[in-house]
């Protein structure tokens, strides 16, 4: 059997498109709850607390200096042995995805919103605005025009970090193509490259999509 | 500073993964399924249970691989299916990791381990190995016109080896006028020996047994030499009574002659001759 039709035997196509129906599924889930999150997080670290602004620093560097596989771990297994609590594979990649997602979310709102010039929350205060109005007519819309290409960027490398999953047991796309490959080592020999660049198409067809998306909004903003 | 860390890290897991499941509303489930303390499930509670979870490897072909249909194949998945029926409940497969299956047992996520675990000490305090239904050792590959059968005959010739393999230190070990020539790539090595720039190849022996097959003109003269590893099934430490299961389960298929069958179904047509089942087939838990 020559590499490229590896891709195509039997249901192999079908089995990497639902592998990366996964992928996509916990990334999307991921990056909705980490947007949520990591507002609310990040606008309590621009506020006047020094306990709060002490606690989501703690937090960030908390989640920044393990690396993404170890929470997996904990989360899947860890948590299992302390507690008796059995998630799913699923469940606990988006739970680690979305602690990791929200931190940086956070840390992007914090650093878009002290961009925002000063003089444009005194001016929106001696106008009379109200807390309210100000962020949300006056601050947010000058924000976000930074914000977007970072959240993009974001989602982006949470996709790809997927990857790591099938460590505790979920069959994402590299791991169903790893499969693919594996199943042919024998007759197949050269359909790793095939098969690693389906995938390669495969995620480029997920992200470019995305970064469309961030130029068209940014260029509106403008 | 770094327990400190620990210490709130875990709390942020747990009250994370309390919220989750509160949300979900499966709080309470063990992963047994049963009040005790216990992670792990008896022999009973699968039978009541009705479905025995069995991790498995997906991505090692010939052993545990997942085929083009989609379907689990391999020598593993063999005796899972069989275990299976003889426990009289269905199959649950859970796809592994050689870096998770300690961790799948701990946590009573899988029953049993059968993914071409290799029964070491610093495992062995981890998790219970049954009886070994498989062995490795080292095989020596040579090509058909000066074939090598025993390591005498390799005594100032020249002898391929992949660095960090147990075959370097074998060789370096006991047999110290035998010329090693070392290399960093497992394809590097081949091509070396089909250039002929050694007399002959060694490395595990299931891997020289696939290459020989696939490759005329070349023979496994050695198929056994070294100390041999067990390949053993395993079960969370302390399963007492699904360990004694599959001990007497083992013992009793060897009587059918049952992992020769596995052999012939799942491995012959990549390691070839019944000569080769003798050096990786262990039957009925008994090591020669």
């Amino acid at each position: 059997m020559e590499g490229y039709e590896v891709i195509f035997a039997g249901s192999n196509f079908i089995r990497l498109l639902s592998g990366l129906w996964v992928t996509v599924r916990i990334s999307l889930i991921s990056i909705g709850f980490s947007l949520i999150f990591g507002f609310i997080v990040g606008i309590a670290m621009t506020g006047r607390s020094p306990l709060i602004k002490a606690l989501c620093r703690v937090y960030l560097e908390i989640v920044r200096m393990i690396p993404q596989l170890v929470w997996l771990f904990i989360m899947y297994f860890g948590v299992t042995r302390m507690t008796g609590l059995n998630l799913s594979g699923e469940a606990a990649s988006v739970i680690v995805f979305t602690i990791w997602g929200a931190a940086e979310t956070a840390d992007l709102v914090r650093s878009a919103f002290q961009s925002v010039p000063v003089h444009q929350f005194e001016s929106g205060r001696a106008l009379g605005l109200s807390q309210f109005q100000l962020y949300f007519f006056v601050i947010l819309p000058q924000a976000v025009k930074n914000l977007f290409p970072n959240i993009i960027n974001l989602a982006t490398r949470m996709i790809k970090t997927t990857a790591l999953i099938s460590l505790i047991g979920v069959t994402e796309v590299l791991k169903v193509g790893k499969q693919v490959i594996d199943a042919n080592r024998y007759d197949a020999p050269d359909a790793a490259l095939w098969v690693y660049g389906a995938i390669f198409l495969m995620y480029f067809a997920v992200c470019f999509p995305l970064s469309l998306l961030s130029r068209r909004l940014t260029e509106r903003k403008e | 500073m770094n327990f400190w860390k620990r210490i709130t890290m875990a709390l942020c897991a747990s009250v994370m993964a309390w919220t989750v499941s509160a949300c979900t509303g499966h709080s309470d489930e063990k992963p047994d399924g049963s009040g005790d303390g216990d992670l792990y499930r008896t022999t009973d509670e699968i039978r009541a249970d009705g479905t025995v979870r069995i991790g498995v490897f997906t991505d090692k072909n010939p052993f545990g691989y997942v085929d083009n249909n989609g379907e689990y194949q391999g020598y593993d998945v063999y005796f899972a299916e069989r275990i299976a029926k003889d426990l009289g409940v269905t199959l649950e497969f859970v796809p592994t990791e050689a870096a998770n299956r300690v961790e799948y047992l701990e946590t009573g996520k899988v029953d049993i381990i059968l993914a071409n675990f290799t029964v070491t000490e610093e495992r062995a305090r981890k998790v219970d190995f049954a009886l070994p239904y498989m062995k490795v050792s080292l095989g020596v590959v040579s090509p058909d016109h000066a074939v090598i059968t025993t390591a005498e005959q390799l005594r100032d010739k020249t002898l391929i080896v992949v660095k960090g393999t147990t075959a370097e230190t074998y060789f370096t070990e006991n047999y110290p006028d035998v010329k090693l020539q070392k290399y960093d790539e497992y394809n590097e090595a081949y091509s070396a020996l089909q250039d002929g720039r050694g007399d002959a190849f060694s490395t595990d022996n299931t891997e020289v047994l696939a290459w020989a097959m696939k490759n005329p003109g070349f023979t496994v003269g050695m198929e056994a030499l070294g100390s041999v590893d067990q390949i053993a099934p395993a079960v969370t430490k302390g399963n007492t009574s699904l360990l004694n299961w599959i001990n007497e389960e083992i013992v009793s298929l060897g009587e059918e002659q049952f992992f020769h069958a596995a052999y012939e179904a799942t491995l012959a047509d990549v390691y070839g001759t019944a000569a080769a089942a003798e050096s990786i087939v262990v039957e009925g838990g008994v090591m020669e």
